[in-house]
């Protein structure tokens, strides 16, 4: 029996009435790692934030199970390097969802974020100001943190950009970890073979889903071509997309190939 | 030794009104220092200054009904403070403005508001009480007050620390874990505008700020800890009061100046001299580790 962490229902979502996810559809299962791929402004990272919930959606719903909590690492981190925190500082936020506001930190807190450091390879640099870190180390303090939320539900958004060979693998590891642990992981990626190693599971995205499902299927050569032809551009001129019944039809879980939009032809991609 | 005891302590031991200032400037140190820290760090040193101009209409209309009373005046200021704090605040939160042009625009307003309401009725006399203040007349009204606002900062700090560092550090984490990003930002907008009301009875609108600013931008010269820095910040406000008070008394200067340019002059002496200041910067690099 699979359980579902995350529902899609006709979600759209978007910026300025334009969207960047167009009614998406489906499930994603619990302790499923699934890597989200797609051309740039295909809205792999429009969807990770209204997963988050830092972007409401325009229409429809993102359902999380009761009970799952969600780590989310941003692509454009909005993190003030020249804040005055020790690395120390900055990992031990993932202690929030634990601690709160007000709960203190015991020992016992201290000694996880010191492993949460160690298990990406920062060991002992707990006392170092953050404003010293190279951007590759600064990435994996954010993993350390991610680690510490202890959350069910990890999104990660280009984690692996600026980040060198050997640091991809130890992050890799770690995610292959998590998995192992039964959480619940997506992760925005732009390297196919990187993808096609690592990720049981591929959602391709151009606005809409143009394929879903178990990667080797998903990564086929005719589907990377349709999503190539998305058109990235918003058309001022789009014509509004009437609501007619795609809160009826989200039932067909993954492989659905694309919604058929008849009256969004010149906007969205085609489905052959 | 007596010359010692004349210079630093008669003053203040044999005249009450040195006792009051002193006090109520220590107290004004221990709640405006770390805010001002937190200011320079969310990069509003420039609107500490915006919002005590803000204060002015609400002072002013405290003024023209009332007279020269600290209650009215505090209360029209800290009305008029949130008012702006509040509405640049949200327009800044729920636009696409960003905050330094909502809080140029609303302390714009509020201080065209102000300078009308004071010319229809006050002298420029009355104009200068406002805007330089009077620490060495403070009546116990307004010690009780900035006691209020002391505890109050204090205590909301202890309280919001972590979401208020986590605020500055990284908005976007904070969001995705907490509600608390927005009301945090508004509660400490509020504590600014409560230590500037506060200052503005000790030192005038104009200058309160200068108690709050100055003693954090010169402590960031010298640690890379929020903590030490607030602490260091507190203790330059004290040295300043102190230092200001003195000056005022033994060279017959203005108070809220002296002690501004008291920290001012601490200031300068951490860009020299601090551990991150341009000296120690020139000289300790021409050493460097292996690793």
């Amino acid at each position: 029996m699979t359980q579902t962490c995350l529902t899609f229902r006709d979600l759209t979502l978007g910026y300025n009435s334009h969207p960047a996810i167009h009614h998406l559809d489906g499930t994603i299962r619990k302790g499923s790692l699934t890597a989200v791929v797609g051309a740039n402004g295909s809205g792999k990272s429009t969807l990770m934030k209204g997963i988050v919930g830092v972007l409401k959606p325009m229409a429809g719903e993102v359902v999380r199970a009761p009970g799952v909590r969600a780590a989310y690492l941003p692509q454009q981190s909005e993190l003030d390097r020249s804040f005055p925190a020790r690395v120390v500082d900055l990992v031990s936020l993932g202690l929030w969802p634990k601690r709160g506001m007000l709960g203190r930190y015991t020992s016992e807190d201290r000694a996880a974020v010191s492993q949460a450091l160690m298990a990406v390879g920062l060991g002992g640099f707990e006392k170092r100001p953050i404003d010293t870190l190279s951007g590759g180390q600064l990435q994996r303090t954010l993993f350390a943190r991610v680690l510490l939320q202890d959350a069910d539900l990890i999104l990660l958004d280009e984690p692996f950009n600026a980040v060198d060979a050997k640091t991809v693998g130890d992050l890799i590891a770690l995610i292959k970890r998590w998995h192992g642990e039964e959480r619940t992981i997506m992760v925005v990626v732009h390297d196919l073979e990187l993808v096609r190693q690592n990720f049981p599971e591929t959602l391709l995205l151009a606005r809409q889903p143009i394929a879903w499902g178990e990667t080797r299927e998903t990564l086929k050569p005719e589907n990377l071509l349709r999503a190539r032809r998305f058109h990235e551009a918003w058309e001022e001129n789009a014509p509004w997309c009437e609501p007619d019944g795609h809160a009826h039809d989200h039932a067909h879980g993954h492989d659905h190939h694309g919604h058929d939009h008849d009256h969004h032809h010149d906007v969205g991609p085609r489905a052959a | 030794m007596d010359a010692l005891y004349g210079l630093f302590i008669a003053p203040f031991a044999d005249f009450g009104f040195m006792q009051r200032a002193l006090f109520g400037s220590l107290m004004l140190s221990l709640g405006a220092c770390p805010i001002g820290v937190f200011l320079m760090l969310r990069r509003m040193s420039l609107s500490g200054d915006a919002m005590a101009h803000a204060i002015l209409p609400g002072a002013a209309a405290g003024f023209l009904f009332y007279g020269l009373e600290i209650l009215p005046m505090t209360i029209g200021g800290l009305i008029a403070g949130i008012i702006v704090a509040l509405g640049a605040g949200a327009v800044s939160r729920f636009t696409i403005q960003r905050e330094d042009a909502s809080m140029a625009a609303f302390y714009l307003i509020s201080l065209a508001i102000g300078v009308l309401m004071v010319s229809i009725r006050g002298s420029s006399v009355d104009l200068m009480h406002v805007l330089f203040g009077t620490v060495l007349a403070l009546n116990n009204e307004a010690l009780t007050l900035i006691g209020g606002i002391v505890a109050l900062t204090l205590v909301s700090l202890a309280i919001f620390w972590r979401a208020l560092v986590a605020e500055c550090l990284d908005p976007l984490f904070l969001r995705s874990v907490s509600r608390m990003g927005s009301p945090v930002h508004f509660i400490f907008l509020g504590l600014v505008v409560l230590n500037l009301v506060g200052g503005f009875q000790a030192l005038g609108t104009l200058l309160s700020v200068g108690l709050m600013m100055l003693p954090a931008a010169a402590a960031r010269f010298w640690t890379v800890r929020v903590e030490p820095m607030c602490m260091l910040a507190v203790l330059i406000g004290f040295a300043s009061c102190i230092a200001g008070l003195l000056l005022s008394y033994h060279a017959s200067l203005p108070s809220g100046p002296a002690i501004i340019l008291s920290a001012g002059v601490v200031y300068f002496a951490s860009i020299l001299f601090g551990t991150r200041g341009i000296l120690r910067a020139r000289i300790i690099h021409h050493r460097h580790r292996t690793a």
